[in-house]
């Protein structure tokens, strides 16, 4: 804490106001309007409300659909976690040596972050395009498998993975290359020394100190893929074919501002909620603690 | 004695030789695969766009043909004007580029204001204020969906920039940042300032501000760069095309599988699109990263 403070009545209320209202206004509100939306349905004409308590809920546990939803939010953010940082993790390791132009190669690997999901997806969308993609013809080559996306729900998730993996994938591989040059040289020459050969020596000692690299990206990357991958799904599959790639996000869209089923939705909102605080609890538990009250 | 502590030290002394001939010779190596990989990475990291530019010069019958072409053509300029007048994409840019700025700016004051209120001052409800700030991180727009709209629309700002920017003004992160960064700043500082007889407002103009400049540059880019890619926001509280935003404005010239597959235009106008924040994030390098660091935090 600071010792230095200064005095006065209103000013520091005045301060944090623009801050407070938004939030209240455009957090708070629409939060709780989601928690009590949650408990009622729409009357058929949409005019009024209808209170039908947990029916909402009782719903989404009872319908199949719903459940590959959620199966499919966590296939799909788990993959794109998990084979993003261990591709960058296994080439960072690689391409760990003192080497010139760092910075320009961090240049170039970094660019992509800028990239919005939705136009990453339709660049994606081409490569794998069915008649005309270069991927499909590359592999015309090896198999007749036919990879067409439009018919098959798990060539559209691999095409969403990838597309997701390739924006993420340069700042990944940028954070785990800092993380290594950061790792002292003396520890591993003694493990060296020791005996130890390089796989070994990357498992007892380079894995366990880049953990906190690891943890960040993980959480980042599962965040990314939980709730900013919406945009992706919306221009590239839009949840298809069939359900095929209909996260939890993209259902919760779907039924309140298509269905117009704003009580089934509000009820996914709800769920979703429970799984960012989950997210943020898991980060703050494990993190060192990083904000202090 | 002697001897002995001269003769460890010559070993010692070989050993090291021995040991870095070995590590030259292995940095060498090692260097050139660490090379080998990221020159390849970095190729596969933009080969995508490479592709998405190579088509968007080509004709119909080029982006139809097989097997695909991956060299540029010359029907660039009739692809872009194609695209930009098709979906209006001066428009769609003018909004992306006003949300995105607005957005930044708007969030840099307001989270500077209020950390400034956080770490200087003492005041009732301090506690309730920051532990407020602090749930809206748990608090991202897809777990407010409908409830929002229906803020939005009793507001009357659906179709306004209002309801495309001042809704994303707030956030922990920024808030989170600048009070962190306030907490390093020497006590003697603001003392000297109230020696000086600056109020608060002067000293946060005079010496707080300049001192913040990295981090608000590093907040810039990242914030701009969000500002820009929102996807979900400006879906939900925009109906008519002239007030869509670039990214999901390009979406009706994705072509579906009935319609013309005219990929090169599509390709033109996410060119378009993705320009912008990428330029920014190039020109603005090193506070990226420093952005991109301290936001995590």
């Amino acid at each position: 804490m600071k010792r230095t403070v200064f005095r006065n009545r209103w000013l520091p209320y005045a301060l944090v106001a623009p801050q407070v209202a938004i939030t209240l206004v455009f957090f708070f509100w629409p939060a709780f309007d989601s928690l009590r939306l949650s408990l009622y349905r729409a009357s058929p004409f949409g005019d009024r409300l209808i209170f039908i308590g947990l029916r909402n809920f009782e719903r989404l546990a009872s319908e199949a659909a719903y459940f590959r939803s959620v199966a499919t939010s966590f296939v799909f953010s788990f993959c794109v976690t998990v084979v993003g940082l261990a591709l960058a993790l296994l080439l960072a390791s690689l391409a760990n040596a003192k080497i010139r132009g760092l910075t320009a190669y961090r240049s170039l690997l970094l660019w992509p972050y800028g990239i919005a999901p939705a136009i990453a997806g339709i660049v994606w969308l081409f490569i794998f395009h069915p008649s005309f993609g270069i991927l499909p013809w590359l592999l015309s080559f090896v198999t007749t498998y036919q990879f067409n996306w439009f018919l098959k729900g798990w060539v559209a998730m691999v095409l969403i993975i990838v597309a997701a993996v390739w924006k993420q994938f340069g700042y990944n591989l940028a954070f785990y290359l800092a993380g290594l040059q950061a790792i002292e040289k003396s520890v591993l020459e003694a493990a060296s020394v020791d005996g130890a050969g390089p796989i070994r020596r990357f498992f007892a000692i380079t894995f366990p100190l880049l953990s906190p690299v690891t943890f960040f990206l993980f959480t980042l990357n599962m965040t990314f893929s939980f709730f900013e991958t919406f945009g992706l799904i919306h221009a590239v599959t839009q949840g298809g074919p069939g359900d095929a790639t209909s996260i939890m996000v993209y259902r919760a869209w779907k039924d309140g501002f298509d269905g117009l089923q704003l009580g089934f939705s509000a009820a996914q909102s709800v769920i979703l909620m429970i799984v960012v605080i989950t997210l943020t609890a898991f980060q703050f538990r494990y993190a060192e603690k990083k904000v202090t009250y | 004695m002697a001897a002995d502590a001269s003769g460890a030290q010559v070993l010692a002394g070989t050993a090291d030789i021995v040991q870095v001939a070995r590590a030259r010779r292995r940095v060498d190596w090692s260097g050139r695969l660490a090379h080998a990989i990221l020159i390849v990475s970095v190729a596969v990291i933009a080969f995508p766009l490479y592709y998405a530019l190579v088509i968007s010069t080509q004709t119909l019958d080029q982006v139809m043909s097989l097997p695909p072409r991956l060299l540029p053509s010359t029907n660039a300029v009739h692809n872009y004007i194609d695209a930009w007048t098709r979906v209006g994409m001066g428009r769609l840019l003018l909004n992306s580029a006003i949300v995105a700025l607005a957005v930044a700016l708007g969030k840099i004051v307001i989270s500077l204001l209020s950390a400034f209120a956080i770490a200087y001052f003492n005041f009732r409800g301090k506690q309730f204020v920051f532990w407020m700030i602090f749930v809206t991180l748990m608090l991202p727009i897809p777990v407010r969906i409908v409830s929002t709209y229906q803020v939005i629309s009793v507001l009357g700002w659906v179709d306004t920039y209002w309801g495309l920017t001042v809704p994303l003004m707030a956030s922990a992160t920024g808030t989170f940042l600048f009070r962190q960064f306030f907490l390093t700043i020497p006590d003697s500082l603001a003392e000297a300032a109230q020696l000086d007889g600056a109020g608060p407002m002067r000293f946060l103009w005079s010496i707080l501000l300049p001192l913040s400049r990295a981090n608000i540059a590093a907040l810039f880019v990242i914030l701009f760069v969000y500002g820009w890619n929102e996807y979900l926001w400006p879906l939900m509280v925009t109906n008519s095309p002239n007030m869509r935003t670039a990214v999901i404005g390009i979406d009706s010239l994705v072509p579906r599988t009935s319609q013309l597959p005219e990929w090169n235009v599509t390709m033109a106008a996410a060119v378009m699109t993705l320009l912008p924040p990428v330029a920014v994030i190039v020109v603005m390098q090193r506070w990226f990263v420093r952005g991109l660091i301290e936001t995590e935090k």
